[in-house]
Formats: C-alpha cells, structure tokens, sequence
C-alpha cells in the first residue's frame, strides 16, 4: 500500500543543536518527515540518536533549531504549542515506560481523558480498539508487571496510537526485549508502516531497518554523516560508512551480511 | 480490689481522652498529608526558591522538639496573630504542622524512587507536568509511602502525648490528673500505656492492610 505522496512535509525538524553538560551532542542536525516516510537512525553509540529523537517532541529541549508542524512554526517555549506539538508526535521508549499502577487499558485511555477529554466509557471503549490493533485486546485488565516485555511495547504502541498522532517516534523498540519477542513488536511497526504511518526509528535492526525504511540517516558525534535510500546506502559494494557500520554490526552479532539478507 | 474498682472509676474519663488523643492525631495526620505531599511535590519538581522554602520548613520543624513547638505556638505566636482555636485545636496545628515536614519526607522518598521515565511518558502523550504528577506520579509514590506513614502514625500518635502540657485533655492529661488524686499511679499508667499500645496496633494493622489492598497487581509482596 502506498501511502499518499504530498509535497509539504508534514513535521520538519531543522538545523538542530543540543548541548548536555556543556559538550555539544547534536550539532545541526535535521530531518523532513513526507507522509509515509519511515526514516530509521543509526550509529555508534553515543551519536546522537537518542537525543535527536528526544529534540523533536521536545522531550529535550532544542538548544538552536526549528521545528515546524506542516507550514506552521512550532514556538516549544510557549507551552500551549509545546503540549500540542507532542500530541501530534507520538513516542515509544527503548523501555516502554507504561504506567506501573494502571492496567493495559487504563494506560491506553489515562491520557485521552486527560488530554482529550474524553470521558472514562469512551476512553476505555478507544483504548480496548487500539489494543485489538496490537493484537491485546485479551491482556486489557492486566498490569505491567504481568506482561512480557513484548507485550509491554505493544500496550505502549498502542497508547501512543490512541491519541492519533501525525507522526511516530520509535527509539529503540526492540533493543530492550529477550530475542524471541523482537519479532512480534517487529510485526505491530511493520503494519503501521505499511498503513503508511510516517515513523522516525532508531534501531539496530538493520534488516528491519532495509526493509521498512524509506531513508536511512547515518548519524556519528552528533552529525548526520549519511543519508539516503537503504538501497542506496546499503548497495554492494557502495562504500558508505553506513554499510561499513552494518558489515561491523553483523559480525559482532553473527548474522548475515546486509547484502545477502 | 480496691486497685480495680479505681480503674473502673477511672476509666469512662480516660476513654474519653481517648476520643480527643485519637481525634488530635486524625486532624494532625490530616494537615500533615495535605501539606506534606504539596511540600514533597515542591521540593522535588519546584523551581529552587520554593524547594529551599519547604527545606527550611522541614529544617525548623525536624529541628526543635515538638514541645517548645506547642508552647512556642499556643502561648506565643497564637497570641500574637490572636488567634483562639483551644488546646485541641492549637495542639493539632502544631502537631500536623511537625507532621507535614516528617511526612513530606517520606512522600518525597517514594517520589525520587519511581524512575524518572514516567514524567517522561506523560508528557510525551501531551500531559502537562502537574496532570502527570497528580495521575501518574503520585498514585505510586504515595502507595510506596503507606509502611513509613505507618511509622509516622505511631510516632505521632506518642507525640500527642506532649500536648497535655498545653493542658489539652487527652490520655495522659486525664490519667495524670486521677493519679494525682488517687495516688495509684502504677495502675492507671499502666492502664494507660495499654490504651495508647492498643491504638498503635489497630492504626498499624489498618495500615498494613491499606497497603496489601493497594498493591500494585504483578508485584510481589518482596517489592521487585
């Protein structure tokens, strides 16, 4: 399915700079979100990803930079256009961070109340439609504590749906999961791909990644150093630091070369 | 027998200073949980001025013994401001006032224990900080609050026994004031210490079964 293709981006992010105890961690970075775009970061770590992402919904502040909604300019220190922004932009953690004390549900519908208003019939009614989607609608009345780490990510996908957000932040889904349960939280990310949710995604799973992405961006001390199609970037014999980094990726972890997947 | 029947005699009186011990430790644990979880939020979310301002609170309070406190209040400041609540009253707002600055402790270590990751996700989901702290924050910390509030009662609950030198007519006043007459002092002390031991223990076992029912289900009573 593709999704439809429009010239004015929907999420903007440009010229981006962050310092962290005065060392300068994200220096000029940007990225342009199209429908259907699904850019996955990657790079060392300590590059920057994590607090690139963490930029965008303002989750850190920017220190320079812009951000920009479709054509309107997002001031992220005025906190009415703050709140706003981060209900357009949903996020998913590296360590899900649900909300211990509430049920699956509960964590799906505690911010449509809150946020949206909704009341407590209509905000359980969305979030048991938004765990059906993640395939959970059996594990609504269960804690956090009683669910797999897979299944934790995909209550957490799921309450990041539930608040429709133009655009998704993944950072890192999969690398805080036991292997066996990468692939169903995989499955739930491919899907919204392909209904053509735009997704910025930091991962280390390259195969994911060439299969998914629209574009790679290959980030090293706080730069974006590459950028391009997987196929492009990843072609045989393309040279690219970030086929470099790959090949290095797969060797330590033991899987197949990138080319040959 | 003549021990027994002073007791008896005794006793509808002392039970009635019952009734203002448990009534002086009601209010005063009141005050202190809404002042001390507004204190405890401040101090670990408010801007520095308003952190220091509920330390220095905390500092004054934890720092001076709880009877200079009653008489520093009720013979002192309440005259001076000339405000007239009785020794009941003056006794509960000195003693919740104490109260808040020990429990603003106990929430503020329930807080700084949750991980920093849940303020994080409520506001990724476009919660403001305060709807965060009020749905998200304060639920758990003040469940992990419940055994050190429970040390807290108890405290207070023995600490209430200093208001009877504002003359406040609780447990010990009362039980002074008929050992005094009746020179049996072993007896209705001892009755006494019985009456406040009982207190303790069923303020505690409520407590303990609070905190049993507001566990978090998955968790284990151990707390992983």
């Amino acid at each position: 399915m593709n999704a439809p293709q429009n010239d004015t981006p929907i999420l903007r992010a440009e010229h981006f700079s962050k310092y962290l105890t005065g060392r300068k961690i994200l220096d000029d970075c940007s990225i342009s979100m199209r429908p259907g775009d699904v850019k996955v970061l990657i790079g060392p770590s300590g590059a920057g990803k994590s607090t690139f992402l963490q930029c965008i919904n303002c989750l850190l502040e920017p220190d320079e930079g812009e951000i920009w909604l479709g054509e309107r300019r997002v001031d992220f220190k005025n906190t009415r256009e703050l709140y706003d922004l981060r209900q357009h932009v949903g996020m998913i953690f590296q360590d899900f961070k649900l909300f211990d004390h509430l049920s699956a549900e509960n964590n799906v519908a505690l911010a449509l109340r809150k946020v949206r208003g909704l009341s407590k019939a209509e905000a359980l009614k969305r979030a048991h439609e938004e765990l059906a989607r993640v395939g959970l609608e059996d594990k609504a009345k269960l804690y956090p504590a009683q669910l797999s780490g897979g299944q934790k990510q995909r209550v957490a996908i799921a309450r990041a749906l539930a608040m429709d957000p133009t655009i998704l932040l993944l950072d890192e889904p999969t690398s805080a999961l036991d292997p066996e349960l990468v692939g169903e939280v995989l499955t739930v990310i491919r899907d919204l791909a392909a209904r053509g949710m735009p997704m910025i995604m930091v991962t280390h799973q390259m195969e994911f990644a060439r299969a998914v992405a629209t574009e790679i961006l290959f980030m090293e001390a706080g730069h974006v150093i590459e950028q391009g199609s997987p196929e492009e970037l990843l072609a045989p014999g393309a040279q690219t630091r970030t086929q470099d980094f790959c090949t290095r990726l797969y060797e330590l972890c033991g899987e197949t070369p990138v080319e040959e997947g | 027998m003549h021990i027994l029947s002073t007791i008896i005699e005794a006793l509808p009186y002392i039970l009635e200073g019952t009734l203002v011990t448990i009534v002086l430790v009601a209010g005063a644990l009141s005050l202190g949980f809404c002042l001390g979880v507004p204190m405890a939020v401040a101090q670990v979310y408010a801007p520095r001025p308003a952190a220091m301002l509920v330390g220095f609170y905390v500092w004054f309070f934890r720092g001076v013994p709880v009877l200079l406190l009653l008489f520093l209040f009720y013979y002192g400041l309440f005259g001076l401001i000339g405000l007239d609540v009785g020794t009941i009253g003056a006794s509960c707002i000195v003693l919740g006032m104490t109260s808040a600055a020990y429990q603003s402790q106990i929430f503020r270590g329930s807080i700084l224990s949750l991980s920093a990751g849940q303020l994080k996700a409520g506001k990724a989901l476009g919660m403001t900080n305060g709807q965060t702290i009020i749905h998200v924050i304060l639920p758990q910390a003040l469940r992990l609050s419940i055994p050190g509030w429970s040390n807290e009662y108890s405290i207070l609950l023995k600490d209430s026994a200093m208001c009877f030198a504002l003359g406040t007519p609780e447990i010990m006043a009362r039980t002074h004031f008929v050992a005094s007459r009746t020179y049996e002092h072993l007896p209705l002390y001892i009755t006494a210490g019985l009456i406040y031991f009982a207190i303790t223990m069923a303020g505690v076992t409520m407590l303990r079964r609070l905190e049993q029912k507001a566990r978090i289900p998955g968790y284990n009573s151990a707390g992983m």
